[in-house]
């Protein structure tokens, strides 16, 4: 074992699995994008690998580095052994592009790779390092390329058409020149599909179920966290319980109460029952939040001759306002995103929410880019909402232990 | 002189702060009881009932109201008719009665004899209807000016029936069938061994896969709270959005990664990924953990950045390598909100329909508990048997949170 950790060895090992991670990474990447044929070659990510990977152990760095490892890649793109195997009748202009882009994220990761790593022997430190890095720059790729790619095919799909996506699945160019003309499923799907009125709906939705849940939630999540009572600790512990209860097991129930009581297809169904799902959430992070927040303000409070509920609204209320616009958030993205209680619960379309509107457009009449606008129009405000108020979100999904 | 002793029991004060606690718990107490406590009663009463998606109308009486004869001046004679029927096919109405207002300016000439006339109002006493039985109430009389003066519409009067029927779902019959098709059935044990599959991999999954994103973000550099927001949409995504474009995705005839999987020369022919056992099953595993691999690094890593480093300051001085300081230091650490996550993720991954029904309705060997519940009761119409399926999978979640609690009451933290 011993033997084999020496920089000659290990440094063109890493180099070659490197090699191909991005040999794999530029072929997706470039298919994705032009819509040529390319694909990883196993034999020329080997030959470059042990290469660049012996040149990286004997101190060659940086852009040196990277520039070799251009220079080889462009020089076997024109052989049958490439890095990067072109389709027939590919442009020498692709296969420069491919070469460079290649070159590039070989040379100059591997060599942050191999920083310190000697042509000889290597302490455990040094090998592990060279690992952890390699294993690093794998993760950021891979991660990546799984989160970017199904949304990146989305939003091309929703701009091209039925017949150019089955001639060539993998060709997501768009031709700039249509203009306005590339936007045509988002205007029929505005147009045709009552789309605006559905955007509507699920927005006031989503914002009465956010007032709904803080109304009820405020005051109980309150009386769990400060005041004492008989049954206290239980309470707190049997929110969690009504978080373990699945969706589908209390929408039968209540498809066949609101059947008997006349409330499907109706909005006010749907709001009656969505800050119900938000209520236990809401209440488990408002007293985390609750407790935390120092006894000893209200105390003063009280001693001042302020009533408990005075308190609340001018002491605790005011002090945990970072809390509320977290709870607001994350409750306005699970009414959003709902889609379970719409679905059974509403059947006419001039009352769909925007969920139930995108689920009904996956019918095989709907060509699939309106499916993908639908889907496009339906992921951006939630995003939207999410990267604005980032810091919110995050701390409010970690505070609250979050549903599923 | 009394000794001064401090008070016992529960004083004004603590009484008051109890009042108002409960006070301030009851709109939302009153809230989970009428949407989470009772229609987890009801799953229990539903799934001893024979009940059909059909059954969900209670039967009633209904009638259609005419004026016949199209009479045109005073003095013509017309027939006021109400045809009547049991809305239900099978079941039996007992005491039908029909009340409704005399129309103005129409003279009764013979009275049909199960009806009387009580001033201004016909009451009519019809007895029992069978399922689905059809009646007639003819009532033949004469039109005076009255009826063309006021313009009289027979319809502006609903006809009031009674009746009463047993309604299925608020009767004392009660069966054990539900259960025994649910037991009986092959596809049972498919159901759980697909239940246990999606729910043990796609817990695990997110985990690890989760626990490296978190090792990758776990250091200081720029961008780094972008990076942490771009690996969290797809958790923030809505779901019917994400399931969809993996559907399009992996379509066997026009999907990018079958064209893509074709072009590297890994296939030879197109994969119908979310249509053959048992691949099928593996990629909603696989969805699941890419859709909820998000919450678990974004959990890890707020614990990650919560250990004090002075811990691997120390280990450096020491000469620990990069691995054994994950293995013996970090490792420790994240245990406790590893093993919390497990069991929540393990719960909520049990519990989830809505990303399988997305992606293959629950074909191809996919259908869990949770989707069987929504084959059972809407697919195949029968209420009773879906009620079956959710009340097993309440008795399941039952030992899931006794267990759950056992281990919360050691692992502080959430």
């Amino acid at each position: 074992m011993a033997g084999l950790r020496q920089g000659r060895v290990i440094g063109p090992q890493i180099a070659v699995l490197w090699a191909y991670v991005i040999a794999l990474s530029v072929s997706v990447l470039l298919s994705f994008t032009t819509g040529a044929a390319f694909r990883p070659g196993v034999i020329g990510a080997l030959l470059i690998g042990v290469a660049v990977g012996l040149a990286a152990v004997q101190g060659l760095r940086g852009w040196a580095l990277a520039g070799l490892a251009v220079a080889l890649a462009i020089a076997l793109g024109f052989t049958p052994v490439g890095v990067i195997r072109f389709g027939d009748g590919t442009g020498a202009g692709l296969k420069l592009l491919a070469g460079g882009l290649f070159g590039l994220s070989l040379g100059l990761p591997l060599s942050w790779m191999m920083a310190g790593c000697p042509a000889g022997a290597l302490t455990r430190h040094e090998f592990e390092e060279a690992e952890i890095r390699f294993l690093t720059g794998f993760g950021y790729i891979f991660f990546t390329a799984i989160v970017a790619i199904p949304f990146y095919v989305m939003v091309m799909t929703s701009l091209k058409s039925q017949g150019e996506l089955i001639a060539n699945p993998l060709d997501f160019t768009i031709d700039l020149s249509q203009g306005w003309g590339l936007f045509r499923s988002y205007v029929e799907l505005f147009r045709d599909f009552n789309f605006g009125s559905y955007l509507w709906t699920s927005f006031y939705v989503s914002v009465l179920t956010v007032l709904i849940t803080l109304a009820f939630s405020i005051p109980g999540a309150y009386a769990i966290a400060r005041l004492k009572f008989r049954g206290q600790k239980p309470m707190s512990r049997s929110i969690l319980l009504i978080y373990m209860v699945p969706m589908i097991v209390l929408a039968l129930p209540i498809y066949i109460a609101f059947s008997m009581l006349g409330l499907r297809n109706s909005i006010l169904g749907i709001v009656m029952i969505y800050p119900v799902t938000t209520i236990p959430v809401s209440l488990y992070m408002l007293q985390g939040y609750f407790r935390g927040l120092p006894a000893e303000i209200e105390e003063a409070g009280l001693m001042d001759g302020l009533s408990r509920l005075k308190v609340i609204w001018k002491i605790t209320l005011p002090l945990s306002l970072p809390a509320l616009a977290s709870v607001s958030l994350y409750v306005f993205m699970i009414a959003w995103n709902e889609f379970l209680l719409a679905f059974m619960l509403l059947d006419d379309p001039s009352r769909f929410t925007l969920t139930r509107g995108v689920a009904m457009l996956n019918s095989s009449e709907v060509p699939r880019q309106h499916l993908m606008a639908g889907a496009v129009i339906a992921t951006v405000p939630v995003m939207a909402l999410f990267l604005g108020l980032e810091k919110f979100m995050t701390r409010g999904l970690t505070a609250g232990s979050v549903k599923g | 002189m009394t000794a001064a002793t401090p008070p016992k029991g529960r004083g004004p004060l603590a009484r008051r702060e109890a009042r108002l606690a409960w006070g301030l718990l009851l709109p939302t107490l009153t809230a989970v009881m009428l949407v989470v406590i009772l229609p987890l009663l009801a799953i229990f009463w539903i799934s001893v009932k024979p009940v059909e998606l059909s059954d969900l109308r209670a039967p009633a009486p209904v009638a259609n109201e005419q004026m016949r004869g199209r009479p045109a001046e005073a003095g013509d004679e017309a027939s006021w008719r109400f045809r009547l029927r049991n809305s239900s096919p099978e079941a039996l109405i007992t005491g039908v009665t029909l009340r409704d207002v005399v129309p103005d300016g129409f003279e009764i000439a013979e009275l049909d004899p199960r009806c009387t006339i009580e001033g201004e109002i016909l009451a009519c006493d019809l007895g029992d209807f069978e399922g689905g039985a059809r009646e007639t109430i003819e009532i033949p009389g004469i039109v005076t000016q009255a009826y063309f003066d006021n313009d009289v519409d027979v319809d502006a009067t609903e006809p009031a029936l009674t009746g009463d029927a047993d309604f299925v779902l608020t009767n004392f019959e009660f069966t054990w069938e539900n259960f025994a098709l649910l037991f009986d059935s092959r596809d049972f044990w498919t159901v759980i061994g697909a239940t246990l599959f999606y729910t043990v991999f796609g817990t695990i999954g997110a985990l690890v896969v989760g626990l490296f994103a978190a090792l990758l973000l776990n250091r200081e550099f720029r961008g780094q709270g972008l990076m942490r927001g771009f690996y969290l949409f797809p958790y923030v995504a809505p779901v019917i959005a994400v399931a969809f474009s993996w559907v399009i995705l992996f379509d066997p005839f026009s999907g990018s990664v079958n064209a893509l999987l074709v072009q590297m020369g890994v296939s030879d022919s197109a994969i119908n990924f979310f249509g053959e056992r048992p691949l099928a099953l593996i990629m909603v595993t696989v969805f699941e953990i890419w859709r909820y691999f998000p919450l678990s690094f974004l959990f890890i890593l707020a614990r990650m950045q919560s250990i004090d480093t002075d811990m691997y300051e120390a280990a450096d001085m020491d000469g620990a390598s990069p691995f054994q300081k994950f293995r013996y230091l970090s490792l420790p650490q994240l245990m406790g909100i590893l093993s919390v996550l497990f069991l929540l993720r393990f719960i909520w991954t049990f519990n989830k329909f809505d990303d399988i029904f997305l992606l293959t309705g629950g074909n191809a060997g996919t259908r869990t508990l949770t989707v069987n519940v929504y084959e059972q009761a809407f697919a195949l119409s029968n209420i009773g048997a879906g009620a079956a399926v959710a009340v097993v999978i309440m008795l399941a979640l039952l030992c899931f949170s006794w267990l759950f609690f056992r281990f919360m009451s050691q692992e502080e933290g959430l």
